[in-house]
């Protein structure tokens, strides 16, 4: 029994490792690198003097100032939005609190694009519904808002973004332990003085960390300034890269503008989460209770009911209005007509469904694309996170590095990313066909496999894999029979968080669609742009119902499930 | 007059009676203590005294004050009952220094700068925290932060302390060491406090007086050392130490186990007992492991050892007798029976009452 197996230089562990830093660095490193060396390299030499001429070309310095400022206001919009909606339905007795907490989540299953063009509906100058209405009723010679302007711009992001913010607060404010509060209570302070002393500062590091996520999204956000802000000629770093790329088929020097206003997004984003990470480990207070009676709840008294109508109106006017207005323009037999019974029909939703070629081409491509990308993004990321998560092996710190790379690289860097790196100047051409933009999905939705599949991983305790081998199992038994069944939650999870988002996707595709492979998220938006507002609207509506039947079925399953 | 005056005090959540009919006086600068199991309604109280439950029936008042009160629909918030209160997850807040914590209370008051400064120092230093005053109390121990709670609580110098297991979540060794300085703290200061525990050896030395309660029901107010020496019902003689019950029914004069031999000649319910044990009725023999004497007459209980453990100072013994089952607990020094032997009990305490 003197039997000694000799640990081989290059094993199991070795393998997986090497796949896992293989994979990170063709899908998400090799992009980025390209970037940042298109940006400061020209014509093989180090050349800085070229980037800042490009930053302060009136067009490009224009769009990274549009950018800070939308991302500004948006950020801090939706962060006292949610704020505030987080403490109305945690902390007092407003009506109906649990019905809407749901409400006020709805808008992270919409699409905020989708959402921009039901706003252009309603807001824009001339045509839209509730301009005219007024104009026509109440003789207003103008608009009563324009929605083609930085507000409107910052307004819609706000309607579609302070979820962030409001979920970080729920959280947050459900897990503190109500004798926080009491005791300033039984302290003498009143619940103003509560809120303002105790509460609010406790929540804090949640308040910041969603408002950060929020900055991140907005300023490499695509959808709501592209489809409001191109009218009245305000881009942001995305809409400019998209509109240079677009209109110039490539050339080398919009290729370069767009590297370098690519790179200040990373290093935004670097900066963001660097911050992020920063506020979370110095501000994290232990402030979870043990036992814990229900927290106290402010009475509103006199305030009740203004503040439950209040609600009812946000509801309805953010949520149910641009959705209604979607369907119904979907319905018309043309654009422009009013809403009368004999104008609506469901022709157009049977003519993208059947006929047009255009839609159900677009509806084919996000399906078989979401479903491919979430299943290679799915097993790539559990193995990866094992690895990260789990395993001790030399070069693990490489990547740990590559794993974070994910998570700053915002969707219009990628895309301009795998168009450098895959267009066949390193031998391999994808251009124009749909495996350049799975290749980009992949690279884009890593992240939130990388962050299911770790939380699931964590869960699982060392001993259960200790265990396992000290039952006799190998360490591929131990991953199949024992690892893998625990961590199939978050596996699932993780395949829902990159399948339902990416049917809705445009930022991404809308850089490398073409004709023949556009998604749902470009044919909506070109056939938008185009003038076809009835079949873009239908085609919104047909996104909307399958996403959100799709959300609402992983709830129930995946919910029913964590409850086991 | 009492300090503080429960009359009636009734709470009811849903169909569920966490408090049924509370009467209870409280006197200045007593230390008074609420036992029992959890669940039993005894956070509840505190927490009706405290203003953070109102309540379905009766009435509060302290002092001159009344607080709580259904019937003239009076509810006085918490923040204005002046009470001083810690709660068992310490509830220090992390974003202020210890010194800050002490001054809130004085601060939402508007004392005076000066005023202040003074509180403060002499909380901080009846409760040793002087020298960590400027740091989080994230950095302290679990006896630092509830020291922190307990300096802010004596801040504005109540005169009624709310205790609510403030012991639970400390290590044991520095619970005895808490339960001292809470008492020290209490000689100087002169409050009254209300303190809230499961632990009985907590309750026992600490306080004037005891109330344990059961299932929202008041069944005994007494002084430890009564509470102990005569529990009223079999409740409070199984919660209080522990406890052996043998069931028995009458036999005519006598008594004998359920199903068994006639019990001693003797052993019977005296008249302070009040048992009477009508005939078919079934009551309990009480009695405690550690006044159990191993005897030798014929008139005695009579069982088989069925386990014998050595405990260190003392050694445990499970007797059998008949189908029931009794612990004895005995120095090691004493001498006594070995496994399977039999053996003759004589119970030096017994006590009796109606089974539940």
């Amino acid at each position: 029994m003197n039997t000694v197996v000799q640990k081989s230089r290059f094993g199991v562990a070795q393998i997986i490792l090497f796949l896992s830093i293989s994979i990170l660095v063709v899908v998400v490193a090799v992009p980025v690198l390209l970037i940042l060396f298109n940006a400061f390299w020209v014509n093989g030499k180090f050349n800085l003097n070229d980037v800042i001429r490009i930053i302060s070309e009136p067009d490009t310095w224009q769009a990274l100032m549009n950018s800070l400022i939308i991302a500004a206001g948006t950020t801090v919009g939706s962060t006292i939005v949610g704020t505030f909606f987080a403490w109305l339905v945690t902390r007092t007795d407003l009506p109906y609190k649990g019905f809407m907490k749901g409400m006020f989540l709805v808008p992270f299953m919409l699409p905020s694009f989708i959402g921009a063009m039901a706003w252009k509906m309603l807001l824009s100058p001339r045509a839209g519904f509730i301009n005219k209405f007024f104009m026509t009723y109440f003789g207003l010679s103008g608009p009563v808002f324009n929605i083609y302007s930085y507000a409107g711009i910052i307004l819609v992001e706000i309607m579609y973004l302070f979820p962030f913010v409001f979920i970080q607060v729920c959280g947050a404010l459900e897990r503190m332990d109500p004798t926080l509060e009491e005791s300033a209570r039984i302290s003498g302070a009143g619940l103003f003085t509560i809120t303002r002393k105790i509460t609010i500062p406790l929540v804090l590091p949640s308040i910041l960390s969603g408002a950060l996520l929020i900055m991140l999204y907005s300023m490499a956000h695509f959808g709501t300034v592209a489809v409001l802000g191109i009218e009245n000629g305000i881009f942001n770093i995305p809409t400019l890269i998209y509109q240079r790329i677009h209109q110039s088929a490539g050339s080398f020097s919009s290729i370069r503008t767009g590297t370098v206003l690519a790179t200040i997004l990373v290093l935004t984003a670097a900066f963001i989460l660097w911050l992020q990470g920063k506020i979370l480990s110095r501000g994290h207070y232990q402030i979870i209770a043990g036992k814990s009676f229900r927290p106290m709840e402010l009475k509103l008294r006199t305030l009740r009911m203004p503040l439950f109508i209040f609600c009812i109106a946000y509801i309805g006017f953010t949520i149910v209005l641009p959705t209604v207005v979607i369907f119904l323009v979907g319905g018309l037999k043309t654009y422009g007509l009013p809403f009368t019974w004999e104008n609506l029909s469901l022709e157009n939703y049977k003519f993208i469904l059947f006929k047009y070629k255009v839609t159900r081409d677009a509806i084919w491509n996000s399906v078989t694309l979401g479903l491919s990308a979430a299943v290679i993004t799915m097993f790539a990321g559990v193995m990866i996170s094992y690895v990260i998560v789990k395993m001790k092996v030399r070069g693990k710190g490489i990547l740990e590095f590559l794993g974070m790379l994910p998570f700053s690289v915002p969707g219009s860097v990628i895309a301009l990313g795998v168009i450098l790196a895959w267009s066949g100047k390193y031998g391999v051409n994808l251009y124009n066909t749909v495996w350049i933009i799975l290749v980009a999905y992949i690279a884009r939705y890593m992240a939130f496999s990388l962050r299911a599949n770790s939380a699931a991983l964590e869960q699982v305790h060392d001993s259960l894999m200790e265990a396992a081998r000290v039952c006799g199992a190998s360490m591929w038994q131990t991953l199949k029979d024992i690892v893998l069944p625990l961590v199939r939650p978050g596996m699932l999870a993780s395949f829902f968080l990159i399948f339902l988002p990416s049917l809705r996707e445009l930022t991404v595709s809308i850089m490398l669609y073409a004709p023949t492979t556009r998604t749902i998220g470009v044919a909506i938006y070109t056939l938008n742009e185009d003038g076809e507002t009835v079949v873009s609207a239908a085609l919104a509506g047909i996104a909307l119902i399958i996403i959100v039947t799709g959300q609402l079925l992983v709830e129930r399953f995946l919910g029913k499930k964590a409850h086991r | 007059m009492s300090h503080i005056r429960l009359l009636n005090v009734t709470k009811r959540f849903g169909d569920v009676t966490a408090v049924n009919g509370l009467n209870l006086e409280i006197e200045k600068g007593e230390c008074f203590s609420m036992l029992g199991p959890s669940g039993c309604g005894k956070t509840t109280t505190l927490r009706m005294v405290a203003g953070f439950e109102d309540l379905s029936e009766g009435e509060i008042h302290v002092g001159e004050r009344l607080i709580s009160s259904r019937s003239k629909n009076w509810y006085l918030p918490p923040e204005k009952r002046d009470f001083g209160m810690v709660f068992q997850a310490f509830a220090v807040w992390p974003h202020m220094s210890v010194y800050e914590n002490v001054a809130f209370p004085l601060r939402v008051r508007r004392l005076p700068a000066a005023e202040i400064e003074r509180r403060v120092k002499d909380a901080l230093s009846s409760t040793n925290l002087l020298a960590v005053s400027k740091e989080s109390p994230e950095n302290l121990s679990g006896g630092g932060k509830q020291r922190v709670a307990l300096a802010r609580a004596l801040a504005i110098n109540p005169d009624v302390m709310l205790l609510d297991e403030p012991l639970s979540s400390l290590d044991p060794h520095l619970r005895e060491e808490m339960r001292f300085e809470i008492r020290d703290l209490q000689r100087k200061y002169g409050f009254s406090i209300i303190y809230v525990t499961h632990d009985q050896a907590e309750a026992m030395a600490l306080s004037d007086r005891i109330l344990v309660m059961n299932l929202g029901v008041v069944q005994q107010i007494d002084t430890p050392l009564n509470v102990y020496n005569h529990p009223v019902n079999r409740f409070v003689f199984s919660f209080i130490g522990l406890s052996n019950f043998l069931s028995v029914v009458r036999d005519g004069d006598g008594f004998r186990l359920r199903g068994g031999e006639r019990l001693p000649e003797g052993l019977k319910p005296t008249q302070q007992d009040k048992v009477v044990g009508e005939s078919g009725e079934r009551i309990s023999l009480a009695s405690r492991p550690s006044e159990i004497d191993f005897c030798n007459e014929e008139n005695c209980l009579r069982g088989v050892v069925s386990r014998k453990s050595f405990l260190g100072e003392i050694v445990d013994y499970q007797i059998k007798i008949g189908d029931q089952e009794m612990r004895v607990q005995k120095s090691r020094r004493a001498p006594g029976p070995n496994v399977d032997e039999t053996c003759s009990l004589r119970l030096l305490r017994p006590f009796w009452y109606t089974e539940i």
